[in-house]
């Protein structure tokens, strides 16, 4: 039995969406080199939809493959829809991840939380 | 190209241990406690095996008790140690930051139980110091366990002269060569130590074997109850097969083992120079002192797990100290026991080579690490970071 899913592989063999927006309308970075994982996500926000993403990710493959598919599922829609992003969500759209790597998810989840905070907090 | 350089995990097994074991599979399959000659001839094979290893590692036979490994023998020799050290009204051990688990947990487990453990340093060489240890040594010291080499980062301590300082003080000294029998030449007499562990799948033996040696005089204590096998010290029908194989693959190591080492730390120097041309990479552990196949390095700004896959795919095996590879939140205890910050050490691979190794694999696993390790910081934060000048570099 493999570790990884297909998809996890799959997308962190092919990550979607790696990079930088220099001029990004929204960044969030959470968790820390020290426990192993840092996302780094960057919003592009036109008329509250987001048209573009792109991540950085310091972590292991289910880290890198979380936020990969976070991108892929927040990319085109509604700042009220990506508000809406669960980690559950991109772990079903992984195939599921190893309990023990749940916390990637989560992490993914807060990253693009914490870039559309961080819009937010620039627009008032 | 397929590359397995994880040797220090496990071993493939010899076709001579396997040529030697089929046959106790097969229709020698008596057991050893039973009296027609099925089970003599059994028995035979196992009392061999017994004189083989013994003189593999210059010891007597009837000092060696047969295990299920590594993780059995450091159990059953720490618990020994300190069950005659408290019938003495002894309870202190002394042993380093960097012990294997089944060394560690066992403390841990004995500290619970009353005994008080202190943890050598192991410097950022990874090697203890003799001074050090003949200052941690108390009146009640009752055991000294300190390993022959270790299993991440490969530093091979001074043993002999750590036994030396253990006999002159009359306490105990265990040393787990679960990493060096069978790569380094053992002598159990000269090394001074009283009981020592080794494990079979380590040296090109079958898994589920190992042994523990205990010193003449040194009783050991049972951990399985049961018949009387081994002596009483180790109840349960021996692993006929396992022994056979553990003593032909000892057996077959010993005569190349000097010829292998010089050849494997060739390959090694040139392994650690080819990585060291990475930026931001540093070798753990003394580059001089360490076993023939071992090298650890760790790598700024990224993260270990995903650096083993990425080589899986590219048809290297190999390991790594980040808690990403083990589930653990922590890294490697033995990153951080010789100095390494728990980013860095997240950030750690492990490669350790084999007998058969060749230049074209060692250039092979170069020439990918070098390329993965650029891929992954190109899309690490970290790495981001630190090129920027934003936090500085460690490495």
């Amino acid at each position: 039995m493999a570790l990884y899913s297909e998809k996890v592989m799959d997308h962190f063999r092919n990550p979607r969406n790696v990079g930088v927006i220099e001029d990004a309308d929204g960044v969030g970075t959470v968790g820390n080199a020290k426990c192993g994982d840092i996302m780094k996500m960057y919003l592009k926000i036109e008329n509250d939809v987001i048209v573009d993403v792109k991540f950085e990710t310091f972590g292991c493959g289910s880290a890198i493959a979380s936020s990969s598919m976070a991108t892929e599922l927040i990319k085109g829609k509604p700042v009220s829809e990506a508000l809406q992003l669960t980690n559950k969500a991109v772990a079903e759209a992984l195939d599921g991840l190893p309990d023990y790597k749940m916390h990637c998810s989560v992490l993914a989840e807060e990253a693009i939380k914490a870039a559309l905070e961080d819009y937010n907090h620039r627009k008032k | 190209m397929n590359v397995y350089a994880d040797n220090a995990a496990t071993t493939r097994l010899s076709p001579v241990a396997l040529r030697a074991m089929l046959p106790y599979l097969e229709n020698q399959y008596g057991n050893p406690s039973s009296l027609y000659s099925l089970g003599q001839r059994a028995k035979e094979a196992v009392e061999t095996a017994r004189e083989e290893i013994a003189a593999a590692i210059h010891a007597a036979p009837r000092e060696l008790t047969f295990t299920s490994g590594g993780s059995e023998a450091d159990n059953q020799a720490l618990r020994t140690a300190a069950a005659l050290g408290k019938k003495a009204g002894k309870t202190h051990i002394v042993s380093t930051a960097f012990e294997h688990h089944a060394v560690l947990h066992t403390l841990k487990a004995l500290e619970r139980e009353g005994f008080s453990v202190t943890l050598l340093d192991v410097h950022s060489d990874g090697l203890v110091r003799p001074d050090e240890l003949a200052a941690a040594l108390r009146d009640e010291s009752c055991l000294v366990s300190i390993m022959y080499a270790n299993n991440e980062i490969g530093t091979v301590q001074p043993i002999a002269e750590l036994g030396a300082i253990c006999r002159e003080r009359g306490v105990l000294f265990h040393t787990d060569a679960v990493q060096a029998v069978g790569h380094l030449p053992i002598d159990a007499e000269a090394a001074n130590v009283d009981l020592l562990s080794a494990s079979a799948h380590k040296f090109h033996g079958p898994k589920g074997a190992g042994f523990l040696y205990a010193r003449r005089g040194v009783r050991l204590q049972s951990l399985i109850e049961g018949g009387a096998q081994e002596r009483g010290k180790r109840a349960g029908t021996e692993n006929v097969a396992g022994i056979v194989g553990m003593a032909a693959a000892l057996s077959e190591r010993i005569p190349r083992m000097e010829q292998d080492a010089a050849r494997v730390s060739a390959l090694r120097d040139r392994l650690i120079a080819g990585l060291s041309e990475i930026p931001h990479a540093a070798l753990n552990g003394d580059a001089a002192r360490r076993l023939p196949g071992n090298v650890s390095f760790c790598f700024e700004g990224i993260e270990g797990e995903s650096l083993l896959l990425l080589l899986d795919d590219r048809g290297i095996c190999a390991s790594s100290g980040s808690a990403c590879t083990s589930g653990a939140l922590d890294p490697s205890h033995v990153l951080l026991a010789i100095g390494r910050s728990h980013d860095v050490a997240h950030g750690s691979l492990r490669l350790t080579l084999g007998e058969d190794a060749t230049e074209a694999e060692v250039d092979y696993i170069i020439q990918n690490v070098k390329e993965v390790v650029e891929r992954l910081r190109g899309f690490s934060p970290v790495w981001r970071d630190l090129v920027s000048g934003k936090t500085p570099h460690i490495l």
